[in-house]
């Protein structure tokens, strides 16, 4: 049947740990990861509820397929309400701790209350236990990692953490596992904190042996590993350029935003790109990237493994830095490079290997520097705020700086740790914040491709592009092209990608998959490993429900139609872009966001209709 | 080699039905600091230490695949072997009370298939170095115009 069907339940503030039997009910309307944890989050906690207090609870959850043989079949889920956002939250990642967590037996960990004193959970196998973590409280992810690595002697345990940003109040710190991977956006790490949870420690040596027809689930895993193998995007330009693939032709299409997305294109591009980090630096004639590596069960391994040069201004008689960790990838390499005009591939690393280590979100803290940045040159944050340091764009000396500052939550960091919106409303420039729902955009421009401005506008955990990525169709092609300047077709398009997107993060496997696979791709694997019948039509009607029921907790939050949109800057004319091929262009997210309302069976407010509800189950 | 772990699912699938990293014949280990990723498992020595330290004879010879098996009517579990194999690739599973090894299943072994980028390949003990030979050939200057 592939889930566990326990769930394991830690109550924080009484020191608790109990295990309880899964929803199989649920478990067939929900699936397993996102679906399924928040349709317990949905049950359990109230909308309303402070994100950072007791009330709320925080779900790691795996999907049936997590801890199998499936092509990527490695993938966890945090789910919890949001500091940054107030919206739900679901981050999701890879590495290897969900599939320990399922080979110990449990489809999911539910952590609720909060503790007294610092803790952190030990699980192998049946065994659960909640142990004092005074002795790393107030220290890295990287150090927890190690320090449990001693404690236990087991190189194979496998480490999710919060770091010293989350401890100290930064909204958008992420939960980090296996050193470089992340549960990175919406700050689940900061709520990770807030319950004086530092960490979690699994090893699990029960594997997974319920396959519902063993033989059909191998030849249809190898099937689609083959699949995955011959197509150009998961067989050849991901291993190789990782996400960082990306960099150059977003570039040129005109939709790489930069200079706190006042520009739509980066002259620096090359020089922060995937094809940059294959070339010999001139210092030790070492090319950046080390090697590329895979998580748990992924036939693709797009991950990037990296160093920063030794005699870089950033790690000069910093040896902990010297050796290889987890490099840049898309997402955070325009965050921290393009939106912020620094061009310095090594300094990007090196604000990269902070994020890691100390567990913060690149994009939004990339974006938040960049919106700083623009309020320095306007001289309205000034060097009293940066302690002296020019913060101007371009600058890999700021950079550098904010990420350390962010990481230990020191100085001008204190600012810089509550996101863009924060920040800019604090200094009376709210318009200068490039958010939605409190957080910020990733690296493609909705006035250069504008079916994502409409998912940006619309994801249901602010802008976001793994929520609905139609870049795949407006730029790649994948799996028909569209024109990314034109919006005729867009909501149509907004919500099949929204729907297919929750359907896979609710599976166990990794969302770059669908570069190759469609839902008939991903059904027979379900159907041959999952008790019941698996269609590709009822997997886009699961996407369907749990995005319907992600929308109706973030209404009970107290989102509104009026938090459905962009910034000024990116859908007035005033704000249309300079250069490139979609200049004059702004984004026209208004003008789809009726349509798109209307495909997805919403009043003219965007709230659900009796129909659609009922239509869905909810 | 990208540390995917393919393998050891494979492995553990075929041997025990199970997808289980912790059962499975051959590892994968990750030099983080490095950056690299090394498959291990048995080499099937010819005058395997295992099987001369097994009392009671429950490591024999495949005479069709050359591997080193392991019957697990015979195995007691004293765990001797694991002891006396200098690489490591015997291990004691507690759950069956025997050791596991390589048996290279019967002789398709399966982390083989399994492995995404040909970082493990299945090859004749007795050529082993001719693919290496074949790629030092292909570099060898022996261009008679060059040479003139």
């Amino acid at each position: 049947m592939s889930w566990t069907g326990k769930i394991l339940r830690v109550n924080l503030t009484e020191g608790s740990v109990n295990a309880e039997p899964l929803n199989m009910e649920w478990a067939q309307q929900y699936l397993g990861q996102r679906g399924l944890a928040s349709k317990y989050l949905v049950e359990e906690t109230d909308p309303k509820c402070d994100p950072l207090g007791p009330d709320n609870k925080m779900i790691m959850a795996t999907g049936p397929l997590t801890g199998t043989m499936a092509a990527t079949g490695g993938r966890y889920s945090v789910v919890t309400k949001s500091p940054l956002t107030n919206c739900i939250a679901c981050s999701n990642s890879g590495g290897f701790i969900g599939a320990e967590m399922k080979h110990a037996g449990w489809d999911m960990i539910i952590f609720e209350g909060k503790s007294p004193s610092p803790v952190y959970l030990y699980v192998e196998d049946d065994h659960a236990e909640l142990v004092d973590a005074s002795e790393i409280w107030g220290t890295s992810v990287w150090y927890t990692d190690e320090w449990l690595h001693n404690r236990y002697q087991d190189p194979l345990l496998r480490i999710s953490a919060v770091g010293r940003s989350a401890e100290s109040g930064c909204l958008y710190a992420g939960i980090i596992n296996d050193l470089h991977r992340a549960a990175g956006r919406s700050g689940v790490g900061t709520v990770m904190a807030s319950k004086n949870l530092k960490a979690v420690a699994v090893r699990g040596t029960l594997g997974v042996g319920n396959i519902k027809d063993p033989a059909r689930f191998m030849q249809v895993v190898n099937e689609n590993k083959v699949i995955l193998a011959e197509n150009p995007v998961t067989g050849q330009g991901l291993p190789a350029y990782g996400t960082q693939v990306l960099m150059n032709v977003i570039n040129e299409i005109g939709a790489l935003p930069a200079r706190n997305m006042q520009e739509v294109q980066f002259d620096g591009a090359h020089d922060i790109s995937g094809e940059a980090m294959h070339e010999p630096r001139k210092s030790d004639g070492k090319p950046n990237l080390t090697t590329n590596a895979a998580c748990f069960g992924c036939t693709i391994a797009c991950g990037r493994i990296s160093t920063i040069d030794k005699g870089h201004f950033t790690v000069e008689n910093k040896a902990k830095y010297w050796g290889n960790s987890g490099g840049l990838e898309y997402e955070a390499a325009w965050a921290l490079g393009a939106d912020t005009e620094v061009n310095d591939l090594d300094a990007l690393t090196y604000a990269n290997f902070l994020c890691n280590e100390d567990g913060y979100d690149p994009i939004t803290f990339g974006a938040t520097v960049a919106a700083a940045m623009e309020l320095y040159e306007m001289g309205v944050i000034t060097d009293e705020q940066t302690g002296g340091v020019a913060f101007n764009f371009g600058s890999a000396e700021a950079l550098a700086k904010a990420a350390e500052w962010v990481a230990t939550g020191e100085g001008f960091g204190k600012e810089l740790a509550l996101g863009s919106k924060r920040l800019c409303e604090k200094y009376g420039h709210p318009e200068l914040s490039m958010t939605v729902k409190g957080q910020e955009f990733p690296a493609y421009d909705p006035r250069g491709i504008q079916g994502i401005g409409l998912n940006y506008a619309t994801s249901n955990r602010g802008a976001c592009h793994v929520r609905g990525y139609t870049v795949a169709s407006e730029v790649l092609g994948v799996p028909v092209k569209t024109d990314p300047l034109v919006t005729e077709g867009k909501p149509e398009l907004v919500k099949a990608f929204q729907d297919a997107t929750a359907a896979v993060d609710s599976s166990g496997l990794c969302l770059f998959t669908t570069f190759a696979w469609d839902m008939t791709n991903i059904a027979p694997q379900l159907d041959a490993a999952c008790e019941g019948e698996w269609t590709p039509e009822k997997l886009v009607e699961l996407g369907e429900r749990v995005w319907n029921m992600e929308r109706q907790y973030n209404m009970q939050a107290g989102v509104t139609k009026a938090d459905d949109t962009l910034p000024e800057r990116l859908k007035s004319e005033e704000g249309a872009a300079r250069t490139g091929p979609a200049k004059g262009r702004y984004s026209e997210v208004e003008k789809m966001l009726p349509e798109y309302y209307e495909k997805r069976g919403w009043n003219e407010d965007g709230v659900p209709t009796d129909e659609t509800l009922n239509r869905l189950g909810l | 080699m990208h540390g995917c772990l393919q393998c050891e699912l494979a492995c553990s699938y075929e041997h025990e039905g199970v997808f289980n990293p912790s059962r499975s014949r051959i590892r994968v280990f990750t030099f983080h600091q490095e950056g690299r990723f090394v498959p291990y498992t048995c080499t099937q020595c010819a005058e395997a230490w295992c099987q001369q330290a097994c009392p009671v004879d429950a490591i024999t010879l495949n005479s069709e695949t050359g591997a080193k098996d392991v019957n697990d009517s015979a195995c007691v579990g004293c765990k001797v072997c694991t002891i006396a194999c200098p690489f490591g690739t015997v291990n004691y599973n507690h759950s069956t009370g025997k050791v596991i090894k390589c048996d290279l299943c019967g002789g398709d072994p399966k982390c083989v298939s399994a492995c995404p980028t040909q970082a493990i390949v299945y090859v004749d003990a007795d050529q082993t170095g001719y693919e290496k030979m074949r790629q030092w050939a292909k570099e060898t200057d022996n261009n008679p115009s060059a040479s003139a």
